[in-house]
């Protein structure tokens, strides 16, 4: 066991855990969020999805150590219930979801693509999502709130 | 024990319904069940079962049927605040919880609407409340009953007065019995039913607030997982505690029989210790090569059923001009949920709560009693949502797990299976092969049909008291419902096409009474089912879909084979109007042009576009729709890439127009991803497709096709469902549009690239 800091969605919490566990059993067991979740543990699906220093990154895979004093967000640091996101409330707007496992991969991708190169085209957009999976195939709506969003969006 | 209903309402309603807000545990020891009934019986023919009217005018409804994404506690919540007359904001629906919701079996087959919308259960308990009210306003006002209206809950009289429901009723119980005949807003006066209203819960969705079965976290809750055996019919022979010395927090190691499961602190200790144990397992049988397997399935005993036999199809087929064969196949597929199943239990002290993702509250419940040795009414099972499920997948199979692994350390277990656990054990959708035989006469009509399909079946639901139908349970040493070979006997009663064994186009006479879709008189269906090698369960639209895409595409073949276009060639096969008009509205849609397939000359390179239709009676009669699919072929890459949908699907009065959208897009593209990639796949001994590397799916990076939906809102019918009817016709449409295209006729599924270019070599010659 170690201790270690880790910023989560702005706030600081102090931890004294193995440090090779994956930050996901971090995230859910000992902080309680509710966004990132198992899927499948092989960074496959993206349902673990949490954005690092504006980077995607599977939690599932990265072990807790390594996170260092970069802040960790996650879906419901993004925006809450009273207040979401323009990019949830985008999704709202589109009731884009079926059972909504996959939203922390389908919305942080996007963000993160979104942040990193406002423009990206429909394609580019696609393409990074190639590594998540949405297994109710709420693929129409999912695209529609992401570009709603795209082109509402201010720089 | 008397519970008023304020105190009712004050503990459960405050309990339950924010599941989000605390504690779950410890909550059997208010479990008595509401309105003194037997936690186990919540007596479905009493209205308090159903429906409660609160002091601050809330309603809660219960419903024995759960929403697992598919927009069932929407459209639930509305039908509650249309018979009462409340606005929706005001109506809470709690699901599938066993001490307090009624029995109502298991949410699955598209059957939550018909089950609750029509002349029973919730619908008729909130017509009953309506009444009730009204009658209870109507002594109060001295004025007869039809002079009231209600208007969001107040009672008005025509001279001004008004009542509210909560001055009528609040801290009462209703004490009447669920009316048969009281009376049902009809589809015309609806206000809240027929709504595009969005999912209640999507804001708590998309903001990562809401508490999925996976976020559940009960105080002094431990992590447990389960160690499978390698093999269908491994034996434990023994397992070495010292492999795990060195890591930390194992509670207990849990065996029994060839059931292992390990109890840690932490998730992360769990999983290790689970990857790290030393288990010694005697091997289990060889499997069936997979690459003969569909010859196989021929060859096994089999119980029999004749479905439908008009005894002269022999002799039509010698009058027939053509006659046609062919034979499909379609294989193992999994439900793939993107969550591995998870459950949570807390066992202790002689009695167990069972937090589930199952779609059978109740059932489940049965079986951890008899797992634990607990009495029925020891154990109280809650609903709370999984990952979509789409059938059975590992929900009721890790329901059991986590009641034993908590049972064994008697404090809360959360159980999550890893990825290669739920995808080598689920209860796979079956696979099937099925031969088609037709003969037309000199004008283009079918004068005889016949088909014999044979499918392998193995366990399935646990039911009330069947464990072994899963993994856990026969890990247990319970034995899993086994196919019992036998002959078939001539068919006697009403037509069951329940698994659409029978084609839209045949009369479908069973003893004189024709209930079929269509016209075709000389008709013979048989069905085998053989023992499978690995579990199988309903995955959406069980068997249908199969059979649909064995009889639509075999349809197609026999419009070409009749040089007849294929949309025209139904027309005059089919006899039921909601059918045609399907049909005719999903081409209309599509700007259908009248003309055979294929489109053309045979093209040997390049990228070339086609059309197919399919349609289907879901169930036969649950539902009919039909779906045109436009797709696009590059012959060199091997590729299909469908690229419009037109759907038309009537489902009798739409509750909720945007929710059946949702679920008809949702169906389409996967049946989209199972139609061209997923299959199931194994080695001689263990299944093989046990990740998203090896299993495949389409994942988001796919170019989305354009889904247009009709949707044909039908009024004066009764309610029918509609999760699994659109995804029934998606490989048929596909595969009719790859035909139109290029003219090769794929009859196995997934359509690889693979096959392709071998159906597309077979064409050019």
């Amino acid at each position: 066991m170690t201790k270690l800091s880790l910023n989560v969605n702005g706030n600081w919490h102090a931890l004294d855990v193995d440090p090779a566990t994956p930050l996901l059993f971090v995230l859910a067991d000992e902080l309680g969020l509710r966004g990132p979740k198992f899927g499948c543990g092989m960074a496959q699906c993206g349902s673990c999805t949490v954005i690092i220093d504006g980077k995607i990154v599977r939690s599932c895979v990265m072990p807790v150590g390594a996170v260092g004093r970069d802040q960790v967000l996650t879906l419901e640091g993004l925006g809450r219930p009273d207040n979401p996101h323009p990019i949830q409330q985008a999704f709202i707007d589109e009731n884009a979801t079926q059972c909504g496992f996959c939203l922390s991969g389908v919305v942080l991708t996007a963000k993160a693509v979104l942040d990193a190169k406002p423009e990206a085209s429909e394609q580019e957009m696609r393409e990074a999502l190639g590594g998540v999976l949405c297994r109710c195939f709420a693929h129409v709506r999912i695209m529609r709130a992401i570009m709603k969003y795209a082109r509402t969006r201010k720089p | 024990m008397t519970v008023s209903r304020r105190r009712f309402l004050r503990t459960w309603g405050a309990l339950i319904v924010s599941v989000h807000a605390g504690s779950l545990c410890d909550r059997l020891a208010i479990a008595q069940g509401p309105f003194d009934t037997h936690p186990s019986h919540i007596d479905p023919t009493k209205l308090d079962s159903w429906i409660a009217v609160s002091g601050d005018g809330t309603v809660t409804a219960f419903t024995g049927k759960c929403d697992f994404g598919q927009g069932m506690l929407t459209a639930q919540t509305q039908l509650v605040a249309e018979e009462l007359c409340v606005a929706i904001e005001r109506v809470k629906l709690i699901q599938s919880d066993t001490a307090i919701s009624p029995d109502e079996g298991t949410t699955s087959g598209s059957q939550s609407t018909p089950t609750n919308f029509n002349s029973r259960n919730l619908a008729q308990a909130a017509a009953t409340a309506r009444e009730a009210l009204l009658q209870m306003a109507a002594q109060k006002l001295g004025l007869p009953l039809e002079q009231l209206t209600v208007v969001d809950g107040v009672v008005h009289s025509p001279d001004g007065r008004t009542i509210r429901y909560e001055q009528l009723i609040a801290g009462e119980r209703f004490a009447i019995p669920v009316s048969p005949t009281a009376k049902r807003r009809s589809p015309e006066e609806w206000t809240v039913l027929g709504k595009a209203i969005p999912s209640l819960e999507r804001v708590a969705l998309m903001t990562g607030a809401f508490e999925f079965v996976h976020t559940l976290r009960v105080p002094g809750m431990l992590h447990g997982r389960v160690v499978r055996p390698p093999a269908m019919g491994a034996k434990l022979v023994g397992l070495d505690e010292n492999s795990l010395q060195d890591i930390p927090g194992i509670i207990k190691l849990v065996t029994r029989e060839n059931f292992v499961g390990i109890v840690a602190e932490t998730q992360w200790q769990a999983i290790q210790a689970a990857r790290q144990l030393k288990v010694k397992w005697k091997a289990g049988s060889a499997l069936p090569a997979q690459r003969t397997f569909f010859a196989t399935l021929r060859q096994l005993p089999s119980r029999d059923r004749l479905i439908v036999d008009s005894e002269d199809v022999e002799l039509a087929m010698t009058r027939a001009s053509s006659r046609l064969e062919a034979t499909y196949s379609y294989p193992y597929q999994m439900h793939g949920s993107l969550g591995t199943s998870c459950a949570v239990a807390h066992v202790a002290n002689g009695q167990a709560t069972v937090w589930s993702a199952t779609q059978s509250a109740y059932p489940t419940r049965s079986i951890v009693a008899s797992l634990l040795g607990l009495p029925l009414e020891k154990v109280r099972v809650v609903y709370v949502r999984g990952s979509g499920c789409y059938g059975l997948n590992g929900a009721d199979a890790v329901s059991f797990d986590a009641a034993l692994l908590s049972h064994a350390v008697g404090r809360p277990v959360r159980v999550q299976l890893s990825r290669q656990d739920e995808m080598a054990w689920e209860n796979f959708g079956s696979p099937c092969v099925i031969d088609q035989r037709a003969g037309i006469d000199s004008s283009g009509n079918i004068l005889a049909w016949e088909c014999e399909n044979w499918t392998a079946s193995r366990g399935g639901r646990p039911g009330y008291d069947q464990p072994g139908n899963v993994i856990t349970g026969m890990l247990l040493g319970f034995k899993s419902e086994n196919v019992q070979p036998g002959a078939a006997e001539k068919p006697a009663g009403a037509l069951r096409n329940r698994d659409n064994a029978v084609p839209s186009y045949m009369a479908g006479c069973v003893q004189g009474s024709c209930t079929g879709l269509g016209g075709i008189r000389s008709e013979r269906v048989m069905s085998h089912m053989v023992a499978s090698p690995f579990f199988t369960g309903p995955l959406r639209s069980p068997i249908r879909l199969q059979n649909t895409f064995a009889h639509e595409c075999f349809m197609d073949e026999l419009a070409a084979q009749a040089q007849a276009d294929p949309v025209d060639f139904r027309l005059r096969h089919l006899r039921h109007e909601r059918m045609a008009d399907a049909v005719r509205a999903a081409a209309r849609a599509a700007a259908w042009e009248s003309r055979p397939s294929p489109r053309g000359r045979v093209s040997l390179r390049g990228q070339i576009t086609g059309r197919g239709i399919a349609c289907v009676g879901y169930e036969g009669d649950n539902g009919y729709a039909a779906l045109v699919a436009e797709v696009l072929v590059d012959l060199e890459a091997g590729r299909i890439s469908p690229l419009k949908f037109f759907l038309a699907l009537d489902c009798g009065p739409i509750s909720n127009p945007d929710g059946l959208r949702n679920q008809s897009e949702g169906g389409i593209l996967q049946g989209m991803s199972r139609t061209l990639v997923e299959e199931v796949t194994w080695n001689q001994m263990r299944i093989t497709s046990t990740d998203w590397e090896t299993y495949s799916s389409l994942h988001l990076d796919i170019e989305v096709p354009a889904i247009e939906i009709q949707l044909i809102n039908r009024l004066g019918v009764p309610a029918t469902g509609a999760g699994e009817t659109a995804i029934t016709l998606v490989a048929a449409s596909i595969g009719n549009a790859l035909f139109d295209a290029t003219g090769a006729r794929l009859r196995e599924v997934p359509f690889t690239a693979e096959r392709l270019r071998a159906g597309l070599a077979q064409r050019s010659h």
